[in-house]
């Protein structure tokens, strides 16, 4: 395979995730906001959501000020932003047609179709209304961009490298998702465990549909531990940090035995699995979540340059 | 002055029998119907991006071609004899091209002025000797027919270089049978979907002859921001190989290799959607990103084949066109099969002096123009745009030709008041590999969708039918 179009494959997995991540923040974000005038004081749900999203500082430098429909407009059409919903259709499309012939007919459709109708919202959002649609759109086009690759495409190299990409991607989200209880700083007279904190942990696991899991799994009421622990170690719950690991080596392995050979990329994503595999959430409370979860961060940017290296892309 | 009427290749009273059924289909058919199946196939073609950029549109830069869904139909008595005079003209274009890089028959026969070959901007130095594997230069030859009458074909242009539009052919294709399965039922169409098969026989069997084993074939494109790019991906795609870019290939040792995840991957065959001068920076022009440095030197040594060769561009010009008469019978001994439209050259001073004097019946075109650009329509264009065009013409007549103001046959098309005739011209795509010559039944139809309008070009707004044979 041409090491270009295993990059723009891989970049099109990304991109595609990372909407759809995006439109799930900004979901549950919608759901924290509402939440916070009635009980009170300004829980900074949307800077929390631009942190999530990675976005912070970007937005900082465009705006001087944190508003909800700035925050929302940033996240979802603003083409100064990279990351918004409309960007990433944008790239992932753009991406995508430059390797149409390693996708299926069926995969192409979906995100030509993807970007058709986020063209249709134009370059400023315009009401709640829109916003919602917009937002229930982006999360139906990843299904069925996901959809269209899981049933159409040939389990090969171009499988793979979208998969690995929508792998790294979603490790990256799901991390930062998390980290971004650090940023929601509590009121100081909020108890931890209290109403509010309830919500904001409520909000983490709606944003990943992991609500219902959550309640599957453990059946306890919201623990923060136990939120990081589906979110971190629990390899059943698909966007564990430990899946989407297991999913990136799985996905190299397959790329390896193609080609007969292993790279440091592998030997990267193995460790990294193998360690998040043997984790233990008192540990990881201990040495400080935030801590923990940055360096994680860090790692996965470094398995991604490396795939990127070895591959040649 | 007077024009005689466009031939109707449905014809009225009586129809021409390859229409008798679709005559009877269209009178049975309401036309909300056809409007509906019309608007699902432009639907079609959006959702599958089908599309092409027009340059200097930024505003449009993916634009649909338009689409009816009325067939433009031959019988195959009328396709046999454009069949054979397309491998008569194409066998004599490749021989021509053959022939002006190596020993210069024609030119030492008297048959054509050795200036219009040798200083030609598109006579290609760096082809010269420079013999292509197999000796064959235009390998995917677009051939543009139009039509007067029932049995008057004129070819209006050789596309040597890089034809475009066969995507077209072969998506209308599968447009129609999708949309109106009933009229596949009532009629034998020859089946155009082989083509991708027989381009694919064509290119391997042009690989250079020490190609050892299964030769490793290209597709190579300037970039999805080239206006054919679609055509690009959907070719590399049915053909089953690498859609590459400049920055995909590079040379070692005289060999073209592209990168993969697995390493350098030796090229065999480049089927080139780029010009000549951008192919190669050390050889043509130096600031070209979209070739390969050093893949002048690959094809030297015989380490690689490009189709089309370079240098083919010459038998795109329009004044070499002209000569296409003595060209077919120099090479192949034959009186030609298919006629040219007949051509003033305006170099020619006899020539220059009647064109200026007709101006407002004649079509004026540029010796190297394309797409419909740069030329003028006299019996459409207001007089300050005839004398603007004759200052053009004085100031550099060699630059010119011009040719009278046909009237294209015209098919039935699908316009918002109903059904209407509208002038069509056609383009079949006519291969050459080592085993001979090829072409589908069918090609490109293009339609001139304005009313009276002779301009069939997608960049100046015309639309595209699909093309059937019927065996009769």
């Amino acid at each position: 395979m041409l090491s270009r179009t295993a990059g723009d494959l891989f970049w099109t997995g990304r991109y595609v995730e990372r909407a759809d991540f995006t439109s799930r923040l900004i979901d549950a974000t919608l759901r924290l906001a509402a939440l916070s005038s009635t009980y009170g004081g300004d829980v900074g749900a949307w800077s929390g959501a631009l942190a999530a999203a990675g976005v912070a500082q970007g937005y900082a430098e465009r705006h001087k000020e944190l508003s909800e429909a700035a925050a929302l407009q940033y996240l979802s059409l603003d083409t100064e932003n990279a990351s918004s919903m409309r960007c990433c259709i944008e790239r992932a499309r753009n991406n995508a047609r430059a390797v149409r012939t390693a996708l299926t007919v069926e995969v192409w459709e979906a995100i030509n179709t993807a970007w058709l109708d986020i063209q249709r919202f134009g370059l400023t959002l315009e009401n709640r209304p829109a916003l919602t649609r917009l937002v229930e759109n982006v999360k139906a086009s990843a299904l069925a961009f996901d959809g269209a690759t899981h049933r159409t495409m040939l389990r090969d190299k171009s499988y793979w490298f979208l998969r690995l990409g929508a792998a790294l991607e979603r490790a990256d989200n799901t991390a930062r998702l998390l980290d971004v209880k650090y940023h929601l700083l509590l009121p100081r007279d909020e108890p931890v465990g209290g109403s509010l904190d309830y919500f904001q942990w409520t909000t983490i696991l709606r944003t990943v549909s992991a609500l219902t899991a959550y309640r599957h799994v453990y059946r306890d009421s919201l623990k923060p531990w136990l939120v990081a622990d589906l979110l971190i170690l629990n390899r059943r719950m698909p966007r564990s940090l430990a899946a989407c690991m297991n999913d990136a080596v799985r996905y190299l392995d397959l790329l390896a035995q193609d080609s007969g050979r292993r790279g440091p990329a592998h030997r990267a994503a193995v460790a990294l699995s193998g360690r998040l595999m043997r984790g233990d959430m008192d540990a990881i409370f201990r040495a400080g979540l935030h801590e923990y979860i940055t360096a994680f961060l860090a790692e996965n940017n470094a398995l991604a340059a490396m795939v990127m290296e070895q591959y040649q892309f | 002055m007077a024009r005689k009427p466009a031939f109707d290749e449905m014809g009225a009273d009586p129809v021409r029998s390859p229409y008798a059924a679709v005559r009877a289909w269209l009178d049975e058919t309401p036309p909300d119907y056809l409007h509906t199946r019309h608007a699902q196939a432009e639907l079609f073609f959006r959702r599958i991006g089908i599309t092409f950029a027009v340059y200097g549109d930024s505003q449009a830069d993916e634009r649909l071609i338009p689409f009816d869904i009325i067939p433009r139909i031959l019988s195959r008595t009328e396709w046999t004899k454009l069949e054979a005079g397309l491998i008569q003209r194409v066998t004599a274009l490749n021989a021509f091209l053959s022939d002006i890089y190596g020993p210069r028959e024609i030119l030492k026969a008297g048959l054509i002025p050795p200036e219009l070959v040798l200083r030609n901007p598109q006579f290609c130095l760096a082809a010269i000797e420079r013999r292509p594997p197999h000796g064959i230069y235009t390998h995917i030859a677009g051939i543009d027919i139009v039509r007067t009458g029932a049995d008057e074909f004129h070819v209006l242009e050789d596309n040597a270089r890089t034809p475009s539009g066969v995507s077209y052919m072969l998506e209308n294709r599968e447009v129609m049978m999708r949309l109106l399965p009933e009229l596949f039922d009532r009629h034998r169409v020859a089946p155009v979907e082989t083509y991708a098969d027989m381009l694919l026989g064509t290119l391997r069997s042009v690989a250079p002859p020490h190609c050892e084993g299964e030769p490793t074939v290209v597709v190579l494109t300037p970039g999805f921001h080239n206006s054919a790019y679609y055509e690009h991906s959907f070719l590399a795609d049915k053909l089953g190989v690498d859609l590459v870019e400049g920055s995909d290939l590079f040379v070692r040792d005289d060999v073209l290799y592209m990168r993969t995840t697995e390493g350098p991957r030796r090229v065999d065959v480049v089927y080139r959607r780029v010009d000549d001068a951008f192919l190669d920076p050390l050889v043509f022009r130096p600031d070209s990103l979209l070739g390969a440095p050093g893949m002048m030197s690959a094809y030297k040594m015989g380490n690689l084949a490009i189709a089309n060769a370079i240098g083919t561009g010459i038998a795109d010009d329009k004044a070499i066109y002209s000569y296409m008469p003595e060209i077919v019978r120099f090479y192949t001994g034959e009186e030609p099969i298919l006629r040219n439209v007949p051509t003033w050259r305006c170099r020619e001073p006899e020539s220059l002096a009647y064109v200026l004097d007709h101006l407002d019946e004649l079509v004026v075109k540029e010796v190297d123009g394309s797409g419909g650009y740069g030329m003028l329509v006299g019996p459409h264009a207001s007089s300050a745009e005839r004398a603007a065009y004759a200052e053009r013409l004085r100031a550099d007549p060699a630059r010119f030709i011009a040719q009278p103001t046909l009237a294209l046959s015209t098919c039935p098309t699908l316009v918002d008041a109903g059904i209407a005739p509208r002038h069509v011209d056609l383009r079949p795509f006519v291969l050459t590999g080592r085993d001979g010559v090829q072409i589908v039944p069918g090609g490109l139809t293009r339609v001139a969708l304005a009313d009276g309008s002779l301009v069939v070009n997608s960049s100046q707004g015309g639309g595209t039918k699909d093309t059937w044979v019927l065996d009769d």
